[in-house]
């Protein structure tokens, strides 16, 4: 029963089930199909990390290549979702946010809004983002918080492959504007993935792993380094409890907060830079609404607030890793009250 | 060497595929107790859920070795049975050489145990785990409203020491098929057939739990010469009553918050029900068609907060074993009053709608005391 396949086709699956079961899903991107005007090559490439591989042959009709203009494309992805398709668009690095930020944030994200809840944007923005590939500052940011901030987007960001196909599934059937950040170094990371189509809903957080004594809150590759920690820490007896969100917006509170209330002690884990950030964000919603159940100040591990370094080993420095997250969790047990 | 082979390991049991460890929540009886087969020695917790481990021999409890707290891979030692007369000295050597010579990995791999196969029948994909070879007819495990073939964990490899062993999941249901047909029980009772026509068995004994218990009867009606005995627990099927609430709110619940509420409802100790459960609920009411399908047996099954087809089993005339909890809160144990005057009985106190799983080993020994008393 059980099936093991990696993210990357976890996510493919996620698009191949759906461009199946409805045919106004459309999906288009730089290098989509891969090789548009190259007869015979017209597959080629999938997307630049091959995730949208195999679609055109499936789906030639609805698997598109785009100039390399994101205002563009991205542009008519909002227009195709008010008009009734379901585009699923592939931003290739989220870092190229720049260039089409106002399709996003000030046409997509307001159409419901502002037309008094009579358009509807079924549109899904796939990106991929973190660092550790040795891409440099320009293709290895996390920029979910700068989406996560602006009412009227979703922003989905999954830790592993099961997650991955469900979330996606659930972001297309959405009619909201969803941003979906693919952390490329989890492409290649297995695990069970049903075959049949089925969702996850988007709101809902996870417990990875269940705990007394500290709550880990962590997204995407971040939950992997809260794992290693957290197995390292049960040696020492610490027990951590891993909570993943898996979409940053909407944030499920409540879950994180029955966490806190059990453990009285908060570590967040977040690839992003600090400042204004996904961690600061849980950091603050916990200490205003639970701030009788802390037994010690939250902390927060996050990238330094600078540019993601092109030097490989500043890079490994950049990302958080386990040994800062058990590092972070021992001084949360090492102060305040005692239990 | 005579007085190592009296020497038994309590070991951590293997409750399901996915387990490869569990948690020593604690122990029920003190070092030095005097314990009969089926005595109730230990509480472990898997991923899923809690449950006792039962002493695999008469004898005394004369080692605690895993302590409270500990996780212990499946295969591990947690504990010592042997006659008063072993050595102290003998004991420890045991444990010691155990110890030395268990590997968790070759353990995991002896417990793997066969995994759940699909197969077609009349158009529908079944999903099915068979356990154990056995003489003689062998064992049907149905599940009920909403279950799949997880809910028989404690049981299966239990029953299937002397029997061979099917638990199936039904359309709509688990890995099988979500389309459901007509979703009514008497759809079910031909899938059921025809399962069994495909894995070559001409009569069997039916298990069933719940609706699973409802399907059961149905069948040793259609059927009477494919029943060699019936044994329904906690069973649909034989009176009107069903508690409305736990089958709209499981069709209902799409969050975690609400389904832990509603599993609650199937047990005396709705403790019992953490959040792997949770969870593993939720991955399956998430698949694409299965609430359209819990809707349309809901319908056909239980419409208007009552169960349709309550069949008349006075014809019945296969040996009958009814099992219920006393705290059932879907489907009252008062129902055992309609079963025909040969049924034999057996209402468990301290257990809600699930006996299967909350008082797992009295079932199995009640179940395979029936087995053995239908001459198989």
């Amino acid at each position: 029963m059980a099936r093991t396949i990696s993210f990357m086709q976890a996510i493919n699956e996620a698009l191949a089930q759906e461009m199946e079961r409805d045919e106004t899903v459309v999906v288009f991107g730089e290098d989509n199909v891969g090789g548009a005007g190259s007869p015979g090559e017209m597959d080629a490439w999938g997307g630049v990390m091959g995730v949208t591989k195999g679609l055109y042959g499936k789906f030639p009709e609805r698997t598109l290549d785009t100039p390399i203009s994101e205002s563009a494309f991205i542009g008519a992805a909002a227009g195709a979702a008010c008009s009734g398709l379901r585009p699923v668009a592939e931003l290739m690095f989220v870092d190229f946010f720049g260039v089409c930020m106002d399709q996003i944030y000030n046409q997509a994200a307001k159409f419901r809004y502002m037309f008094g809840g009579k358009a509807k944007t079924p549109m899904v923005i796939r990106t991929m983002f973190g660092a550790g590939i040795r891409a440099a500052s320009q293709h290895s940011q996390s920029l979910y918080p700068i989406f996560t901030h602006i009412p009227g987007l979703k922003v989905v960001v999954p830790s592993n492959p099961y997650d991955a196909k469900g979330l996606l599934i659930s972001s297309i059937r959405d009619d909201d504007p969803v941003i979906f950040f693919e952390n490329k170094v989890l492409y290649a990371v297995e695990g069970d993935v049903p075959e049949e189509p089925y969702t996850v809903p988007l709101g809902e957080a996870e417990f990875v792993r269940e705990g007394d004594d500290v709550t880990i809150v962590a997204v995407g590759r971040m939950v992997q380094m809260a794992e290693q920690a957290a197995e390292q820490l049960a040696d020492d007896g610490i027990e951590c409890e891993i909570v993943d969100p898996r979409t940053t917006s909407p944030l499920d509170e409540d879950t994180i907060y029955e966490s806190v209330e059990n453990t009285g002690r908060l570590v967040v884990v977040d690839e992003a830079n600090p400042r204004c950030g996904f961690a600061t964000d849980v950091v603050a919603l916990v200490s205003q609404n639970c701030f009788e159940d802390l037994k010690a100040a939250p902390k927060m591990v996050t990238a330094p607030h600078t540019p993601p370094p092109f030097s490989p080993a500043l890079e490994d420095l950049y990302v958080p890793d386990a040994e800062r997250v058990a590092k972070a969790v021992k001084e949360t047990v090492g102060q305040g009250v005692a239990s | 060497m005579s007085e190592t082979q009296q020497i038994t390991k309590l070991g951590m049991p293997k409750w399901g595929l996915s387990m490869t460890e569990g948690t020593v929540v604690q122990w029920l009886v003190e070092e030095g107790t005097e314990l009969s087969s089926g005595d109730e020695v230990i509480e472990v917790e898997s991923e899923k859920i809690n449950n006792a481990v039962e002493t695999p021999a008469a004898g005394v409890l004369r080692r605690r070795v895993a302590e409270e707290g500990d996780v212990i891979p499946v295969g591990g030692i947690l504990g010592v049975i042997a006659p008063p007369d072993v050595s102290d000295e003998d004991i420890d050597s045991y444990v010691e050489e155990f110890q030395a010579n268990f590997d968790p990995e070759e353990a995991a791999e002896e417990a793997g145990g066969p995994e759940p196969e699909k197969v077609e029948v009349g158009g529908t994909q079944i999903q099915y785990l068979k356990v154990g070879e056995g003489e003689g007819p062998p064992i049907v495990l149905l599940h009920g409203f909403g279950g799949d073939i997880n809910i028989w964990v404690f049981n299966q490899e239990a029953l299937a020491a002397e029997h061979t062993v099917y638990a199936l999941d039904l359309p709509g249901h688990g890995g099988s098929t979500k389309d459901v047909g007509e979703g009514d029980l008497d759809s079910f009772v031909e899938v059921v057939a025809d399962f069994l026509d495909e894995m070559g068995v001409e009569r069997a004994h039916l298990v069933g739990h719940s609706m699973g218990g409802g399907i059961a009867g149905s069948f040793a009606l259609a059927h009477p010469d494919r029943v060699a005995s019936l044994v329904l627990v906690a069973s649909a099927g034989l009176g009107e009553e069903i508690n409305d609430d736990y089958i709209e709110g499981f069709i209902a619940a799409n969050r975690r918050k609400e389904m832990k509420n509603v599993l609650g409802m199937l047990f005396a100790d709705p403790d019992l029900v953490n959040r792997q459960l949770i969870q593993d609920v939720m991955k399956f009411k998430r698949m694409d068609g299965v609430d359209e399908a819990l809707r349309a047996v809901a319908d056909k099954v239980f419409p208007d907060g009552k169960q349709a087809d309550v069949p008349d089993l006075s014809g019945v005339e296969v040996p009958i074993l009814a099992i219920w909890g006393r705290e059932d809160n879907i489907v009252p144990h008062s129902h055992a009053e309609n079963l025909p005057e040969h049924a034999r009985v057996e209402v468990l106190d301290d257990t809600g709608h699930m006996p299967q799983m909350e008082a797992a080993g009295k079932v199995n020994r009640l179940i395979g005391d029936s087995l053995d008393g239908s001459g198989s």
